[in-house]
């Protein structure tokens, strides 16, 4: 499946902090067919580094999506019976307008000019997309991590154009620990020289804060167990008898590659601008509670949660799970057994895929 | 006439899924109502009735591999345990709530009951009869904890933890002011119309309050 990003572009979008955006410019692609009645849609939300490209093989580069063990013909979102979308975010730099952007009013980069931006904006933009495309209703909205917030906030802001939402791995607001992890990254690339206030573009971005920013992401991802399994004691040259400062770990070689790898596909500013959204999100923002938010949802849910996941651990799904019973939503829910930590929503999909599939055949002879 | 013969005797019930439980609760749902079963297992009982009776189906199982084959047949089921899977439900949110052949597994049998009843505007309880003849025989004759067709397991490895009899719940029903809107006993394919305490070997009741 060879797949092209595709762009939209809107004459301007509101956003939560006053700021009217113009023009504003969303990348996408789309995999299956959209059926005669406009019911098979399925809108898949990418986390935090994420982009477009969840599935296939992109045209240009010819990497396969980030989700594609989750994505395609006869796997869990099934490209045969469904018209699967994935929107690059707001704020993002992978095609969707964001602080790399250029502002209109200085023909320069936004940079730390871009206005800051909430999970509804996000969410704003892409219900823009999803009328774009001529889909009212939504068979589902799903994503991990930073994608469940939006899967929730759908089920919120537009509860009429959702019939199922299917947030994993996720929360409803992030916990003090999970703003920590965060402000840690976001100083780490502000005590970059580079950074220059955010106006590196042209000039040499903060290529080592950045990358320890994601050494500190890749931590948090993965679980005690599974980096044991992964990395152990193991050195990188074992042979070297004498104990000397440039003797490397393998889990020191392995975070510094993923960083240095990060520096090449994320803008530092967008890393900025959406972890803030992320710590920003809390779904009973402007409802009172979570309970009086979520009772806005119609939606059915699927919210699944890992065992091994210390970042958004299950008490997190389980605090969603139990506002929604209590206003006797229709929910399933379930903790799956994994060692990979929060990664395992990316990797773990075979039991996943049970679920998911299940899931949206059920909601699809009932909902459309 | 032997107790056997007795039980012959009864009308025939038909089966569903292979239980003929699941056919006496099936007969019980009215079409289109909202059904809560409680220790659902792999949900096959919710999924036949949201298939031929249009219900609303929703479950709840503690554990995991059967939500995951729950859920996997499109059926909702929340993983969590059966006594404090209840708190969070509103009042009277279900018409029926199920509870299959768990109650004797349960630690606070009677707190259950209460939350179904709560939960639910009508419950249909299912359990083993402690007071079938079998039982009372294997005790009698070998002095040991009863291990018969109904109650399989060695004392130390049952799920079982409070036994109970046709008798039994009545007396509750009674004590609590509940109202038995139904009682259905069961001995193999037949259903019991006469002393059932003795002669079934499976007890379904339709309660409210």
């Amino acid at each position: 499946m060879i797949v092209e990003t595709q762009s939209a572009r809107f004459d301007s979008i509101s956003l939560d902090c006053g700021v009217v955006l113009s023009p504003v410019e969303v990348a996408y692609e789309t995999y299956g067919e959209l059926n005669p009645a406009r019911t098979n849609a399925i809108l898949i939300e990418h986390a935090f580094s994420g982009d477009a490209h969840a599935a296939g093989i992109s045209q240009d580069g010819g990497k396969p999506g980030w989700w594609d063990n989750m994505i395609g013909p006869g796997k869990a979102f099934d490209t045969n019976k469904y018209f699967v979308i994935c929107a690059n975010i707001l704020g993002g730099c992978k095609g969707t307008t964001g602080p790399q952007s250029i502002n209109p009013a200085t023909g320069n980069p936004y940079a730390m000019q871009f206005p800051v931006i909430t999970m509804s904006d996000v969410v704003r933009l892409q219900k823009m997309l999803v009328e774009h495309l001529g889909i009212e209703r939504l068979l589902s909205v799903a994503g991990g991590s930073m994608g469940g917030m939006q899967a929730l906030e759908w089920s919120v802001a537009y509860p009429d154009a959702v019939a199922s939402a299917i947030p994993i791995a996720t929360t409803a607001r992030h916990s003090a620990q999970q703003i920590a992890f965060n402000e840690v990254g976001r100083q780490a690339i502000m005590a970059d020289l580079d950074w220059n206030q955010g106006n590196y573009y042209g000039a040499k971005p903060p290529a080592r804060g950045l990358a320890v920013a994601r050494m500190v992401g890749h931590i948090t991802y993965m679980s005690d167990d599974s980096m044991r399994e992964k990395f152990g004691r193991r050195f990188q040259d074992p042979d070297e008898a004498l104990p000397d400062f440039s003797k490397v770990f393998e889990v020191e070689s392995y975070l510094r590659y993923r960083g240095s790898q990060f520096v090449d596909r994320f803008d530092a500013n967008s890393y900025l601008y959406i972890t803030k959204a992320m710590d920003f999100f809390d779904i009973a923002n402007g409802h009172g509670s979570l309970a009086a938010a979520l009772e806005r949802a119609t939606a059915r849910f699927l919210v699944m949660s890992f065992t091994s996941d210390w970042l958004y651990p299950t008490y997190q799904s389980l605090e969603i799970v139990s506002a929604l019973r209590g206003r006797n939503r229709d929910v399933a829910f379930c903790e799956l057994p994994s060692n990979y930590g929060h990664d395992a929503f990316l990797v773990d999909v075979g039991e996943q895929t049970d679920l998911v599939r299940g899931f949206l055949a059920s909601t699809f002879r009932s909902k459309s | 006439m032997s107790a056997a013969e007795v039980v012959r005797a009864g009308p025939f019930v038909h089966s569903v899924l292979g239980r003929r439980d699941y056919a006496i609760i099936s007969d019980i749902v009215e079409p289109n109502s909202r059904v809560l079963d409680v220790g659902c297992g792999d949900g096959e009982l919710l999924e036949w009735l949201a298939e031929h009776k249009n219900v609303d189906a929703r479950g709840v199982e503690i554990i995991g591999a059967k939500v995951q084959r729950a859920i996997s047949r499109g059926v909702s089921v929340y993983q969590g345990d059966i006594e404090q899977g209840f708190a969070d439900y509103p009042d009277q949110a279900f018409d029926y709530v199920i509870l299959s052949q768990t109650l004797q597994e349960t630690r606070q049998p009677l707190k259950v009951l209460n939350e179904m009843l709560r939960v639910g505007r009508r419950a249909i309880v299912a359990f083993p009869n402690f007071g079938h003849w079998s039982v009372r025989l294997a005790h009698l004759w070998t002095g040991r904890a009863p291990k018969t067709k109904l109650f399989p397991h060695d004392w130390y490895d049952s799920p079982n933890i409070h036994f109970l009899t046709v008798h039994d719940f009545k007396s509750l029903a009674e004590q609590e002011h509940w109202t038995v809107e139904r009682g259905i006993f069961l001995a193999g394919n037949r259903e019991v119309s006469v002393m059932p305490n003795l002669l079934a070997e499976t007890a379904v009741f339709l309660v409210h309050r």
